[in-house]
């Protein structure tokens, strides 16, 4: 991903640093075109421009196997603030943005990328807002797309199998849920926790986009460093990809089920806990973890299906992930009986 | 893209040249070609006020669709007419979602919806009028769960629903606070109507039929609102609820026997009173403590503080289906009586020691029995049933609930 990037600006060449729009971010009406805002260097959204800068996240958000690049710009002289827990608290004019691309081979990430989609959510004095642009076949122009539309994605995973899906860009509506937190819409991914790899958040700092950061920080396990415990592997990707509506302010909240990684309560994060308004997608099972059985615990049942009604999350992605559901398949193994 | 069947009509008198306030707007939406994005579109454009106006016909929906915008009515030409067709539904966990608040939706139906039908989340001021929710296989585990879904919501208005085919409740208010339920039929459901962990309920002129248990009145632990309470239930025709259960196992209502016409689990200062129970198969009314060990410390799971009184009761109790209830029937003459308490008084919280239920039940109708199980937890193949007297003085009723006048204005439109 990096490499691409790295490729990309060296193309760029010599070219004029084109600016954000911070004028058009914050109007009230979204732009038709993503171009408008002057995010990107170039037509096809591969190069940054400056000051929109990359960013990566320990575990993130399973999207259909879609490779995410991932961005924030600031504007100039506005840091973000540290936060020890929830988002970086991101200046009026911050936007976030994240582009969804799936190369043709897995086996080879950095070539034949397509773009679907680019998603911003724009930091405005009401708030921040959701937006999703989506890109023409020929990957030159990305329009504004609030109604949600299903896109056939074709590619080679990892394996050299052949995968075909029914890719889904959120409508409006469905990006507000996911981000609600009692009343207010909030970025998910960049936590300091889940941002600490070490060096980037101090990297930021550095170079004045982030303050108050101190020397002591949360950190968020990788998903998939085999190097970790499986529980805090586990337990964070349960947060990342369950917990921004499993919580006590979001969207399930009702559910009773927080899979946030430092939830205490062991009936809350789904320890043989009942379910409430799982319906059919209990699958007949009568707990969403039963330690040690993880073919009796709901939650992996509904990881593991996608059948609308029965699968979570209920959307933003259409086939299970594999790999997501052998961890915490282990993870549930693992828990003592 | 927006080639589509949407147009937009002032609702109010053209006023030429006068400075006035955004003035409410019809939006009409018709079925055609791309109905996902063209209601979905509708839903997004609507402002505070405005009506999203459903032309008769059968709308292709291949995902969920939302509505966020506070103060909208969606109205449909009547249930028969507008039809939200959730049949090759790819995604999301029910047909249409509501998350904002003083919300109408009315006089339309949706079909076959993979998760619940309609659902409310959040919603203060949400009113359901004049609507059919249907799975229309007929009652089948595979249909989605509930109906017509308010949950974590305020100021619910439920008026001349119908529901029927779903695999957990039709009618579910789940977590919320002041609820009516009225001139609403439930039918062919797991659950007919079900009222959980919600405060301040009035159910009433409701048809319940041909259900597993036809009223459900639930309160369940580990959930962020409970101790429900202040239930009425009230001139319901609560006939003939004998469907075989078809609710996933796991969830509570699967655990509902065949042939219950009203159950009370769990909950405090609960009224069943001047409904028609017939020929319900098991109970005609059961009165029960929530059954399962539990770890929620500051759960409740007794029934206490219950009163039933001036209901009709006939041909109930011939088939009872919970363990042991054959034997019991044989034992009190081949059926039955009509209202079941278990008699649990008592239970043993997760911090140690026992408490004791904070109000009785008192049965003023009847005739009534106590399977005397004394202790929660204690199972029915344990019963030490029991006649009891017909109570003489009767509890006071909790208050009628009145919603806001602008919410009965809005619906009654």
């Amino acid at each position: 991903m990096k490499r691409l990037v790295a490729a990309a600006l060296l193309a760029l060449g010599a070219a004029p640093a084109p600016t954000v729009n911070t004028a058009r971010l914050l109007a009230a009406d979204a732009a038709p075109r993503l171009a408008d805002y002057g995010l990107f260097a170039d037509a096809e959204g591969r190069v940054p421009a400056p000051g929109v800068t990359l960013y990566t996240l320990n575990t993130p958000l399973f999207s259909d196997y879609a490779e995410k690049f991932r961005y924030v710009w600031l504007p100039p002289g506005k840091p973000a603030t540290y936060t020890a827990t929830g988002v970086l608290e991101f200046p009026v004019g911050a936007v976030i943005v994240k582009t969804f691309a799936y190369p043709a081979d897995f086996r080879a990430p950095d070539k034949d990328v397509r773009l679907v989609e680019t998603r911003l959510l724009v930091r405005r004095a009401s708030g921040w807002v959701p937006l999703s642009y989506v890109w023409n076949a020929a990957g030159t122009d990305a329009v504004l797309q609030r109604a949600g539309v299903r896109l056939p994605v074709q590619f080679i995973d990892a394996r050299g199998a052949a995968r075909a899906l029914d890719y889904a860009v959120p409508n409006t509506n469905q990006c507000k849920q996911c981000h609600q937190q009692g009343t207010i819409a909030t970025p998910i991914g960049p936590t300091a926790a889940n941002m600490n790899d070490g060096a980037q958040l101090q990297r930021w700092a550095a170079a004045g986009r982030l303050t108050g950061l101190p020397d002591t920080l949360p950190r968020l396990a990788r998903w998939d460093d085999a190097a970790e415990p499986v529980a805090a592997r586990a337990r964070a990707y349960l947060e990342v990809n369950c917990g921004h509506c499993h919580s006590r302010a979001g969207f399930a909240s009702n559910s009773g089920l927080y899979l946030q990684a430092d939830e205490p309560v062991p009936a809350h994060q789904g320890i043989n806990k009942r379910p409430v308004a799982a319906g059919r997608g209990s699958g007949g099972r009568s707990f969403s973890i039963v330690p040690g059985q993880p073919d009796a615990s709901i939650l992996l049942h509904r990881m593991q299906s996608s059948e609308p009604g029965v699968m979570m999350p209920q959307f933003g992605r259409t086939v299970a992930h594999d790999e997501g559901v052998a961890l915490v398949r282990a993870y549930i193994e693992s828990l003592p009986n | 893209m927006k080639a589509f069947a949407l147009s937009l009509a002032a609702t109010m008198l053209a006023t030429p040249m006068l400075a006035m306030p955004l003035a409410a707007r019809t939006i009409m939406v018709a079925p055609g070609a791309s109905d996902q994005e063209t209601l979905q579109t509708a839903l997004i454009d609507a402002k505070p006020g405005d009506t999203v106006r459903l032309a008769a016909g059968r709308y292709a929906l291949v995902d969920g669709v939302s509505l966020d915008v506070a103060g909208v009515t969606i109205s449909g030409a009547g249930p028969g007419k507008t039809i939200l067709d959730f049949t090759r539904q790819k995604g999301e966990g029910e047909g249409l979602l509501i998350t904002s608040n003083n919300v109408v939706i009315r006089d339309l139906a949706v079909e076959n919806a993979k998760g619940n039908g309609i659902k409310s989340k959040g919603s203060d001021g949400i009113s359901f009028v004049n609507l059919r929710v249907e799975w229309t296989g007929g009652p089948k585990s595979t249909n989605g769960a509930y109906g017509v879904y308010p949950v974590s919501s305020k100021h619910v208005l439920i008026d001349k629903v119908f529901v029927k085919g779903a695999s957990d409740a039709g009618i579910y208010v789940g977590q919320s606070q002041q609820i009516i339920v009225r001139n609403s039929r439930a039918e062919g459901n797991v659950a007919g109507i079900e009222i959980e962990n919600s405060y301040d309920a009035d159910v009433h002129h409701n048809v319940a039929t041909g259900n597993t248990g036809g009223l459900l009145v639930f309160d369940l632990p580990d959930l962020p609102q409970q101790g429900g309470h202040a239930i009425r239930l009230f001139r319901n025709k609560i006939i003939a609820n004998n469907h075989p259960n078809f609710a996933a196992p796991g969830n509570i209502v699967a655990s509902v026997p065949p042939g219950t016409g009203v159950m009370v689990m769990a909950n405090r200062d609960v009224h069943v009173f001047d409904n028609d129970i017939k020929d319900n198969a098991g109970n005609g009314v059961m009165i029960v403590a929530y059954q399962s060990a539990f770890t929620d410390k500051s759960y409740n799971p007794l029934a206490r503080a219950i009163a039933v009184h001036g209901n009709r009761y006939a041909g109930n109790g011939g088939k009872p289906g919970f363990p042991g209830g054959a034997e019991i029937a044989g034992a009190m003459g081949g059926a039955l009586p009509p209202v079941m308490w278990d008699g649990v008084i008592g239970y043993a919280p997760p911090t140690g020691g026992e408490r004791a239920a904070d109000g009785g039940v008192v049965i003023g109708d009847g005739p009534a029995f106590t399977l005397g199980l004394v202790m929660q937890g204690v199972p029915t193949t344990a019963a030490r049933p029991a006649l009891l007297a017909t109570a003489t003085a009767l509890p006071l009723l909790p208050p009628r609930i009145v919603l806001p006048a602008a919410q009965e204005a809005r619906a009654a439109r």
